[in-house]
């Protein structure tokens, strides 16, 4: 097997701000430029994508120097922060945008999910949405002719068919989108995030068919996520977007490592990603000013072993007046989000005033938790949980890395990583013999 | 993994480089596409409204029965002896198209740019499949203006002479579909970064109108500004149309070939420049 996408020098250049008065003046020099046989004048002042540092150009680097090869046949995951040059990347290889430098070559028909359910029209009937979303993804009307009845079968929405898909439920809706989209056959297939809609089933049922479609038909599936989890299972190989350059690529486990050891230099600041609305929220009127993972002997570190000790210290400052100080800390599902465990002390109950400073330690003393890797979740708030007074810090540091350690019982390797020492009695226990119907 | 050779890939991505990268295999090969956007324009227009695609013959009529008060009755501009009504029918059904051509490709990148930036298709592809969309729309039309025509020339009306230059007409319709495509991607190539020109569309295509023997003949005019008039390459294609239906102004094919000529240009460019914005207007939209 050969390699099926070879990136070559891939870097793309973005201009930030608004489109006005200034840009026809730029467009203009650029064109001086090139009529005078030069370069392009503002390629040579991009800078590195940082999104949290102000910068002294107006043009950024959302893409820089991209290399790297994905086999055919192969799942090839891409991880990175919030404006690493993930979807800029994918929007390069689905041609929706081209480079500014650089060349992508392709072997094969390219299939890009970046969203499902693109271009359905709300007056068209199920039917009809299926022949236009088909002809946009690039079938034939043949093929969909030929395939209409599984995406029918397989959408699960046969009874609706001919009615304005304005009128399905939104989950019909992606159902149908979902349904088309999975009966393309192209020899590569891109999916950016469509993970992060859908409830877990329509997630599951994703993942898997990805999985097949690789497995089974020997297509290049590309998945762009945040999930890790999802990386984790679905995809052979990974790089790292960082900062729109390639930070690390090889086997996904050795990458997630490089991906931890990334966000573990994130050092929580009271300024620390103040503008990211999904990491961190928050007015400002209290603010994290530290925040420490560490063993019983004061040691930074992510790593634990099942049910070794944990220690969460965190430092805060007061900026504004707020009634009470309450300390949330929860542990997150690595494939879900979801909360697996919420450790929540009040820190004060009185009036806390600007200017006023402190530190928490919690102790876990052992956490019954299966091996695996836990995003964290931390939030200051008042006595009330107002949200003018909140500072969240969601999945911002480094996961929690939870090894197996001498202590077997929380690691029975047929259960997924999770939390599962939920408190519980046994009140009936009964069994019957089905072919008698009598109790046994 | 080294081994596989240059030619064996089927699709390089590249910077925007060259002027002269036409994708019309690319296009050929999304005809299906291209018919699926017809059918979606023609069945979605009237959805939910009662009359329906009844609208197509309301929409002329009411616009020609304005125009014979207005320009007809109130101003009593000429109309070289035709029934007004036939007159201004007859332009406002060839101008129609035209217009609603140019206005409906000026917005292609805007109108589509959620759909271009997420899957790739020729985006030539959009603006083709108005055109046809709209051909349809054009046919019904003529066919009302033909029914007011027979109605005429049956009850005698001796003014009204159709003659053999109605053979004429599928070449006027591809000048106007031209004409209409050309400048409207040029516009909708222009719009994506700056936003003024679709404001100039609005108006400039009313304006336009003024400077077209739409609502007047062209025997009307006055010598002096007649040259502006020849100037519009519509001129010719208007007045050839209401000549070949109605036997009332003059054929030229000097000017028929000027507008022929001015077509092949602007479609030349407007292609030109759309293939490039296509590449880069994702960034700047």
């Amino acid at each position: 097997m050969g390699a099926a996408i070879k990136v070559d020098n891939i870097s793309k250049l973005y201009r930030l701000g608004m489109v006005g008065n200034r840009t026809i003046v730029e467009d203009i020099n650029r064109l001086i430029a090139r009529i005078r046989g030069k370069e392009n004048p503002y390629l040579k002042v991009g800078e590195t994508n940082q999104r949290n540092v102000k910068g002294n150009s107006d043009y950024v680097w959302a893409l820089k120097d991209i290399n790297f090869e994905v086999e055919q046949g192969q799942r090839f995951g891409i991880i990175g922060k919030n404006g690493a040059g993930k979807s800029t990347l994918l929007k390069i290889l689905s041609r929706v945008a081209g480079p500014t430098t650089g060349s992508v070559k392709l072997k094969g028909r390219v299939a890009s999910l970046l969203e499902v359910g693109t271009g359905f029209h709300p007056e068209l009937t199920g039917r009809d949405n299926v022949f236009l979303n088909g002809a946009i993804l690039g079938m034939t009307q043949e093929e969909i002719k030929g395939k209409f009845d599984s995406i029918v079968d397989f959408s699960g929405v046969e009874r609706y068919v001919d009615t304005p898909v304005k009128r399905y439920s939104s989950g019909m809706y992606v159902r149908l989108a979902f349904a088309v989209a999975a009966h393309l056959e192209p020899e590569i297939l891109i999916v950016d995030e469509v993970l992060a809609v859908g409830d877990a089933e329509f997630q599951k049922k994703c993942l898997g068919k990805m999985h097949d479609v690789s497995e089974k038909e020997g297509r290049t599936v590309l998945f762009v996520s945040h999930n890790l989890q999802a990386i984790r299972n679905l995809c052979q190989k990974t790089v790292i977007l960082n900062n729109g350059e390639l930070f690390a690529n090889g086997n996904t486990e050795q990458v997630l490592r490089e991906y931890n050891e990334l966000s573990r230099d994130i050092t929580i600041k009271a300024d620390t990603e103040i503008n990211n609305s999904i990491n961190r929220r928050g007015k400002g009127r209290v603010r994290f000013t530290g925040i420490n993972l560490t063993d019983e002997k004061g040691n930074r570190r992510y790593k634990f072993e099942t049910g070794e000790k944990i220690r969460v210290s965190i430092t805060f400052e007061i900026f504004k007046e707020i009634e009470g100080l309450t300390f949330i800390f929860a542990v997150l599902s690595g494939l879900s989000r979801e909360c697996l465990t919420l450790f929540e002390y009040a820190l004060s109950n009185k009036k806390m005033m600007p200017g006023q400073k402190g530190e928490a330690i919690i102790e876990i003393p052992h956490l019954k938790i299966k091996p695996g890797e836990y995003p964290l979740y931390f939030e200051l708030t008042d006595l009330k949980y107002n949200s003018y007074a909140k500072d969240v810090i969601d999945d911002l540091t480094a996961p929690l890395e939870i090894t197996e350690g001498k202590n077997k019982a929380y690691s029975d390797d047929n259960k997924p990583s999770g939390y599962f020492k939920m408190e519980s009695n046994i009140i009936q226990n009964e069994i019957y013999d089905t072919n008698q119907l009598t109790k046994v | 993994m080294s081994k596989t050779s240059q030619d064996e890939w089927t699709l390089e991505i590249k910077p925007v480089s060259g002027w002269f990268h036409f994708h019309l295999k690319d296009v050929w090969r999304y005809r299906d596409l291209l018919m699926m956007f017809v059918r979606r324009d023609f069945v979605a227009v009237y959805k939910q409204t009662i009359l329906g695609p009844f609208w197509f013959f309301l929409q002329p009529i009411l616009t020609t029965i304005t125009f014979t008060v207005v320009f007809g009755n109130i101003a009593r501009i000429s109309t070289d002896g035709i029934p007004p009504l036939l007159f201004y029918m007859s332009g406002i059904v060839s101008w129609g198209y035209f217009s609603d051509c140019l206005t409906r490709t000026s917005s292609t990148f805007i109108t589509n740019a959620n759909i271009f930036g997420k899957v790739y298709f020729p985006r030539l592809v959009s603006p083709l499949s108005n055109i046809i969309s709209l051909l349809m729309k054009f046919g019904i039309q003529l066919f009302l203006f033909t029914c007011f025509l027979l109605y005429y020339w049956m009850n005698g009306s001796t003014n009204v002479h159709p003659n053999i230059y109605i053979l004429l007409t599928p070449y006027l319709l591809i000048l106007m579909a031209g004409l209409g495509l050309g400048f409207g991607i040029i516009v909708s190539s222009l719009t994506t970064k700056y936003r003024d020109f679709s404001f100039l569309v609005g108006f400039g295509v009313q304006l336009l109108m003024y400077a077209t023997p739409v609502i007047y003949p062209l025997s009307a005019l006055p010598e002096k500004y007649k040259w502006i008039v020849l100037a519009n390459p519509m001129t010719a294609i208007i007045d050839t149309f209401r000549y070949a239906f109605l036997g009332a102004g003059t054929f030229n094919p000097g000017n028929l070939i000027y507008s022929s000529v001015f077509m092949i240009v602007t479609l030349s460019i407007g292609i030109l420049m759309f293939n490039r914005v296509e590449k880069t207007f994702m960034d700047t939209v």
